[in-house]
């Protein structure tokens, strides 16, 4: 017996196209599509340069660690809405700590960053694991509620981020001629991908987003993943926060503000499912990649800031459109 | 000493369960011996699945005692039933719809290897071959999604799954419901294949000539309660069915 398809369609092209899951590419042909749009089109305007070309991936950079973070949280059935406003409270502590104790800024600038993020992650994962709450709301609130601590913790004020090892290595600095947000997005991507990809914790990931219920009975511990997932989120979030902090030398509250719309759109676009089950770090990468070329090019382009939103917003439709196509197959 | 030949796997005494005031299964007693095919019939609302909840560890009894091969045991959740050895074939499945195949069947139990403990794909894959040839499930690949797959194949998977790791005793909560004749016929030789196997098994269904096919005995439940239990030898289909409706 076969798999049976009862809606065969007639046409080799698209029976050929029912097979290819267009979801799993559609970021690597967009992708492509409009590099080589805004390549013709901006060709006088410099979008080739390298300089413009390591631009692009230097201010995706803090995007695509959160995206990483949003693949697993959609892949385990749950959405985060916090890591946003996360960042900036993330680097403001950060900034905050290394000024209050300036002998030992580098570290106590990590600890503060990571933690914060990673004390947002855990508040939203006991909420939601363990009082089953609805990540949406949840997250909404925590989103509401971290933004306005961001406010408040130095009244609006930026805070001056001076250590030259931290600015060195979450910024500027560079490794055999390799700018160090480079490394740090390349290193962060592995490694999301091996844990999704090819361990236990990542499969297990997908089985909870997939059938909590059959995670459930197969002995999955599916409350524990779900704080993990949010753990990670929160943790990137502070990373993506240290790593604004070192390439601005500030932290300010506004950091991360606008970053949620363009990182839920990097990783949808990038192939991972809004309900679970399915997902891919490459993809986010990809699909962040697209959005800071796409932010770039239409800045090149001379669009003005709402034309640029609309046609932001146009391509984030077209992109859910594919994702809910797929998911209706 | 006991005669561990003839202990009984699952033994059930007096088992209640209440959920508030609403009595849903009252002194229920039963014992499963290795190697045997028990089949619990009975109408809707009988109490079946709760049954099948309790001694899989989803719902803990209200009182009376669960033996596994003769000691007491108490089973909080569904992965110390697992590592009682007993296994489950839900009547959902319990699939993963986007995984391929050979990561259902090791669903929690993932194969890994090297200091990094990253999964072991191939093995799995090596394994979820053998086993469905063994078991004649007929899928394209151990690769195929379990969403792609036809009804018959999916049971014979989650099947596949149950048999794979059940050391004492499989629970199957109405496995051919939704199955073809041939389906049917490849699910009961699987159940068949197991009693060889020495495993213990209690299957859920509403069809007669199944129950009578396969089991060895038959334990009729009417509203919470047992009604009999009957060796399938020496009783008939009208016995049964004056047991389950009572009249």
């Amino acid at each position: 017996m076969s798999a049976s398809n009862p809606a065969a369609p007639a046409s080799p092209v698209r029976s050929l196209l029912a097979r290819i899951n267009l979801q799993q590419y559609v970021v690597y042909v967009g992708f492509l599509a409009i590099f080589l749009f805004f390549a013709v089109v901006l060709r006088d305007s410099g979008f080739l340069t390298q300089r413009n070309l390591v631009n692009i991936i230097l201010q995706t950079a803090p995007a695509t660690i959160m995206a990483i973070g949003l693949v697993f949280v959609l892949s385990a059935g749950d959405i985060d809405l916090s890591f946003g406003s996360t960042v900036a409270v993330s680097a403001l502590c950060a900034a905050m700590a290394m000024a209050a104790m300036p002998a030992a800024a580098f570290p106590v600038g990590i600890w503060a960053g990571l933690g914060v993020g990673l004390l947002v992650g855990a508040i939203n994962g006991v909420l939601i694991a363990w009082l089953r709450l609805p990540s949406f709301l949840v997250t909404l609130a925590t989103m509401g509620l971290v933004a306005g601590i961001g406010r408040s913790l130095t009244q609006l004020r930026s805070i001056p981020v001076t250590d030259p090892l931290f600015t060195g290595i979450f910024g500027s600095g560079s490794l055999f001629g390799v700018p160090s947000l480079v490394i740090w997005t390349v290193v962060a991507v592995a490694i999301g991908h091996v844990v999704y990809r090819q361990t236990r914790f990542g499969a297990h990931v997908l089985a909870t987003g997939d059938n909590a219920r059959a995670a459930q009975v197969t002995g999955i511990k599916v409350s524990r993943i779900r704080l993990w997932v949010f753990m990670i989120s929160g943790g990137l979030a502070g990373l993506a926060g240290l790593l604004y902090a070192g390439r601005l030398q500030a932290a300010k509250y506004t950091l991360g503000e606008t970053d949620l719309m363009t990182v839920i759109a990097a990783v949808i676009v990038g192939g991972t499912l809004l309900n679970g089950g399915k997902g891919s770090v490459i993809g986010a990468l990809v699909g962040s990649l697209l959005m800071g070329m796409l932010n770039n090019g239409l800045i090149l382009m001379g669009l003005s800031v709402s034309d640029q939103m609309i046609v932001r917003g146009l391509i984030i439709l077209v992109a859910v459109a594919v994702s809910l196509r797929e998911k209706t197959r | 000493m006991l005669d561990t030949a003839s202990a009984p796997v699952l033994e059930l005494s007096n088992i209640r369960k209440a959920f508030g005031g609403i009595v849903a299964i009252e002194d229920f007693s039963l014992d499963v011996r290795a190697g045997e095919v028990v089949a619990l019939v009975g109408d809707n609302g009988a109490g079946k699945s709760t049954l099948i909840k309790i001694i899989s560890g989803v719902y803990a009894p209200t009182s009376g005692a669960i033996r596994i091969d003769g000691q007491e045991v108490s089973m909080p959740n569904a992965t110390k039933a697992r590592e009682h050895g007993i296994e489950v074939v839900y009547q959902d499945l319990a699939l993963v719809d986007q995984q391929p195949v050979y990561m259902n069947l090791f669903l929690g139990r993932e194969l890994t290897k090297g200091p990094f403990r990253v999964l072991d794909r191939r093995q799995m894959i090596a394994e979820t071959d053998r086993l469905v040839t063994e078991l004649d499930v007929r899928i394209p690949s151990a690769h195929a999604t379990i969403s792609d797959l036809s009804g018959g194949q999916r049971q014979g998977i989650a099947i596949a799954r149950a048999t794979h790791w059940a050391r004492k005793l499989v629970l199957l909560d109405e496995p051919t419901a939704a199955l073809g004749v041939a389906e049917t016929a490849k699910v009961e030789k699987t159940v068949v294949a197991l009693k060889s196997r020495n495993i213990g098994v209690l299957i859920i269904s509403h069809s007669l000539d199944q129950v009578f096919r396969l089991s060895d005995r038959i334990c009729v439940l009417r509203r919470g309660k047992q009604i009999g239990v009957r060796e399938t030898a020496n009783t008939d289909k009208n016995e049964i069915v004056s047991m389950i409706t009572g009249v």
